[in-house]
């Protein structure tokens, strides 16, 4: 088996693994930096996000720091630890500055200063955004200006299996060569871990088809806690039936929600906001409706609800939307421009994550995490729509640099071949079950749970269900999955088998988490406990695997100056 | 609907050459081909290999041989094809590693040896920003267009001079030089004038105007060439 050593490895190559390697390698030209993706390098889902980038580009003219942490507070159902939101919301328009100053295409204003609309649930128009590309665009920049350096080495299409951790610190990663089907061991002084989310758990997702939680289910496995995991974002109008969004930019632009009978229904859920409500809120409006039978049947017999982007004017559709318009008339032979676009709530992000303080360390030394598989506490219950962006950016030049700074100090670890050899035949024997179920049913299965018993609404009826029945496809998995393929070179059913695995031990602990905090507060939504329970629920959910089962416990919220109140919008 | 999906199958380990199997798939208005190759794959034959991801034409992993054209498997409806049978190949110009999975390393190395990143004399305000580098919208609107590229390969594949690990670095990485070229914000002309004069470079085209063709995303990387040339003259 390759042994392969570097300084600082990156897991993930999203924005915030881009922008962590790139902060790495600006720490110093002698350290060493590995680059670790399941794709190559630039085809993460980072290229998918349209709408934008919220920041405080000029602080003082009509917006401020204050506004924009207290509307990302506000927007967390103050489960955002106050903190983290207040330093990073100022880090926010330095990447954004900094993207620019490496090629960005923003989209400008006349005078050639950087344009911003305005999104979902933020007071101020604030979302800076490169047409409706603004993931692409980001990606590219970051893809591109990575190759100006020299002192890395590119993995394409290695998956990440197990994290090796030797006298409680981090000692390496196991992986494997897609292409070649070899076991590889990375050995490095730091890891930052940046593989993104895990929507593909649910069968209607906005996310791409890699997305399935790998990074948390792997620091799950080496016994590194999650946080707030019940926390799974709808984003409200995604495309029937292929689940790619119409981004939420259109609404800030002017496009309106229409039920069935033709009527704006955000009127009777938000009243003051309507269509720019906060994303939970929206979503469940949007159930309600289809649950109340004021829905539509759209393509391939979907319910779905209806947007009209009309209001948002030809020139604007054509020009900064023109990837939305291309999508609808290409994919679903409608014509925005004309007609209503068939849409309804996709799975699309998760709040919680790996457990990290707000320098991005987690409970190991030498891991640290970063991006949407991270939860340092700034999300909260429900992220704002265009927070993502520059808290992935921001995110991963923090704990890029933090890595880095870390591996500095200490030598090259030694792992224990005894340890790899365990983690190899834990994924070894995935091949040899011999049994008689193919993956993909048991993958089917697990999409249904979630999306029944794991969804929008909740319930304790339905958790404890979902948990059962998570449970047991996680038996089927290790005792009766069969694997056709047995090649080594590009095996996908055996990448596919691996990335089950991940997917049911993320879904344990979100039905957990979810079964577990009764009230109702931002995602996650409890039919029987409708109402948010600030005595009780203040509080971070904490799960860790210990000896094999799932431990839970809670930790408060850090409030610095605003205390939690009624959510209205 | 039914239709047949041809597949190109090629499994290093265990086949001497290249075969087709054929799969039935029922299809509707809305199925594109990865959907179909994922039904097959998940239903059929769980060794068929394919690269796919985002599934919204962004990310350009499922660029492959559609019919006999270049195309994204995500952005193909199927039933806009016309035909009953849909034959599918892995691109030509790169070699296959199995399937429909083909080797792009020497393509991101034509694209990396353009320099595709901004090139400014002002390095310590680029790596340290203090103030932003205006630009007006009409600047924007000059190479944002040629910023598009997903880097799938469609391009290249169907450029008749092109071939993965060859001389010519394609119209692929010879479009991105020109994206950064083209930006008001780029001084680097002159730092990527060899490697684009030289043989490996514009030169080379014969402007069959297959790539613009070819691309999913409206780069134009043929118009980016030509245009190029006279810049460098």
């Amino acid at each position: 088996m390759d042994v392969i050593t570097h300084d600082v490895l990156i897991l993930g190559t999203g924005l915030a693994g881009l922008r962590a390697a790139i902060e790495a390698l600006r720490v110093g030209k002698d350290i060493s930096v590995g680059i670790i993706s399941k794709v190559h390098l630039m085809r993460s889902h980072s290229v998918a996000p349209e709408g934008g980038a919220a920041a405080v580009l000029y602080e003082g003219k009509g917006d401020s720091f204050e506004q924009h942490a207290y509307d990302t507070i506000k927007g967390s159902d103050f489960l955002a630890d106050q903190d983290v939101v207040e330093r990073y919301v100022k880090i926010f328009p330095e990447e954004i500055l900094q993207l620019e100053h490496w090629g960005c295409p923003w989209s400008r204003n006349e005078d050639g200063t950087i344009a911003f609309r305005l999104f979902g649930a933020h007071e101020v128009p604030r979302t800076v955004f490169a047409e409706d590309r603004t993931g692409f665009f980001l990606m590219r920049t970051l893809y591109d200006t990575l190759l100006k350096f020299d002192n890395f080495e590119r993995y394409d299409e290695y998956i990440g299996l197990s994290l090796i951790i030797e006298n409680n610190r981090f000692g390496g990663l196991l992986a494997m060569d897609k292409n070649s089907g070899e076991y590889v061991v990375f050995v490095a002084k730091s890891i930052v871990i940046a593989t993104g989310g895990l929507g593909r758990l649910w069968e209607f997702t906005t996310n791409a088809y890699t997305t399935t939680g790998d990074g948390f289910a792997i620091a799950l496995r080496a016994g590194i806690p999650l946080k707030d995991m019940e926390f799974v974002q709808w984003l409200p109008t995604c495309m029937v039936p292929y689940g790619i969004p119409a981004t939420e930019a259109l609404r800030g632009h002017g496009a309106i929600l229409l039920n069935s009978r033709g009527e704006r229904f955000m009127k009777r859920y938000a009243p003051s906001k309507m269509e720019l409500a906060a994303r939970d809120i929206v979503s469940r409006a949007m159930m309600i409706e289809i649950k109340e039978g004021r829905g539509l049947k759209g393509p391939g017999g979907m319910d779905c609800l209806m947007l009209d982007a009309r209001p948002v004017g030809e020139e604007r559709l054509l020009t900064i939307y023109n990837t939305f318009v291309e999508n609808a008339r290409e994919l679903l032979g409608i014509d925005p421009l004309e007609e209503l676009v068939p849409v309804r709530p996709a799975a699309h992000y998760a709040m919680g994550g790996i457990d990290v303080d707000i320098d991005l360390k987690s409970s190991i030394p030498g891991i640290f995490a970063a991006g949407e598989v991270a939860c340092p506490g700034f999300d909260g219950a429900n992220r704002l729509g265009s927070n993502s962006l520059p808290l992935c950016l921001a995110t991963g030049r923090v704990a890029g640099k933090n890595a880095a700074i870390f591996a500095t100090k200490r030598s090259m670890p030694e792992i224990s071949q005894d340890t790899v050899n365990r983690e190899v035949k834990r994924y070894e024997n995935l091949l040899k079950v011999d049994g008689s179920e193919s993956l993909y049913t048991l993958k089917k299965k697990l999409n249904r749970v979630m999306e029944e018993y794991v969804g929008i609404f909740r319930n304790r009826e339905g958790l404890i269900r979902a948990l059962e029945e998570i449970r047991q496809i996680k038996r089927l998995y290790c005792k009766d999955m069969r694997i056709e393929d047995t090649s080594k070179v590009f095996n996908t059913e055996f990448v596919n088998a691996i990335e089950l695995g991940f997917m049911l031990d993320v879904a344990e602990v979100i039905a957990l988490s979810a079964l577990k905090r009764e009230e109702s507060r931002g995602a996650h939504y409890r039919t029987d406990f409708p109402k948010r329970d600030d005595e009780r629920w203040l509080k971070h959910t904490i799960v860790q695997r210990k000896d094999g089962e799932l431990a839970v416990f809670y930790r408060p919220v850090r409030i610095t100056k605003w205390n939690p109140e009624d959510r209205r919008y | 609907m039914e239709v047949t999906l041809k597949v190109f199958r090629f499994n290093p380990e265990k086949d001497k050459k290249p075969r087709f199997q054929e799969y039935r798939v029922t299809v509707d208005r809305y199925t594109r081909v990865l959907e179909a190759l994922l039904w097959v794959k998940e239903n059929v034959d769980p060794s068929l290999s394919f690269r796919y991801s985002c599934r919204m034409a962004m990310c350009g992993s499922c660029a492959m041989l559609i019919n006999g054209k270049p195309r994204l498997a995500c952005k193909t409806i199927i039933g806009n094809l016309k035909t009953s049978v849909i034959e599918l190949r892995p691109l030509p110009k790169f070699n296959v590693v199995r399937d429909l999975v083909v080797e792009m390393s020497d393509f991101f190395e034509n694209h990396r040896s353009v320099k595709p990143y901004l090139i400014r004399e002002d390095v310590e305000e680029q790596e340290n920003p203090t103030n932003f580098y205006l630009q007006t919208p009409e600047e924007l609107q000059k190479y944002v267009r040629f910023a598009y590229c997903i880097m799938c390969g469609l391009c290249s594949a169907s450029c008749p001079i092109f071939k993965s690990g060859g001389k010519y670095l394609g119209p692929q990485a010879i479009a991105q030089a020109y994206r950064y070229i083209l930006d008001s914000r780029d001084e680097g002309l002159d730092a990527r004038r060899e490697i684009l004069n030289s043989e490996e470079g514009v030169w080379h085209c014969h402007f069959a105007g297959e790539c613009s063709e070819a691309c999913p995303k409206g780069v134009e990387p043929a118009e980016a060439i030509q245009r190029l040339r006279r810049l460098l003259l």
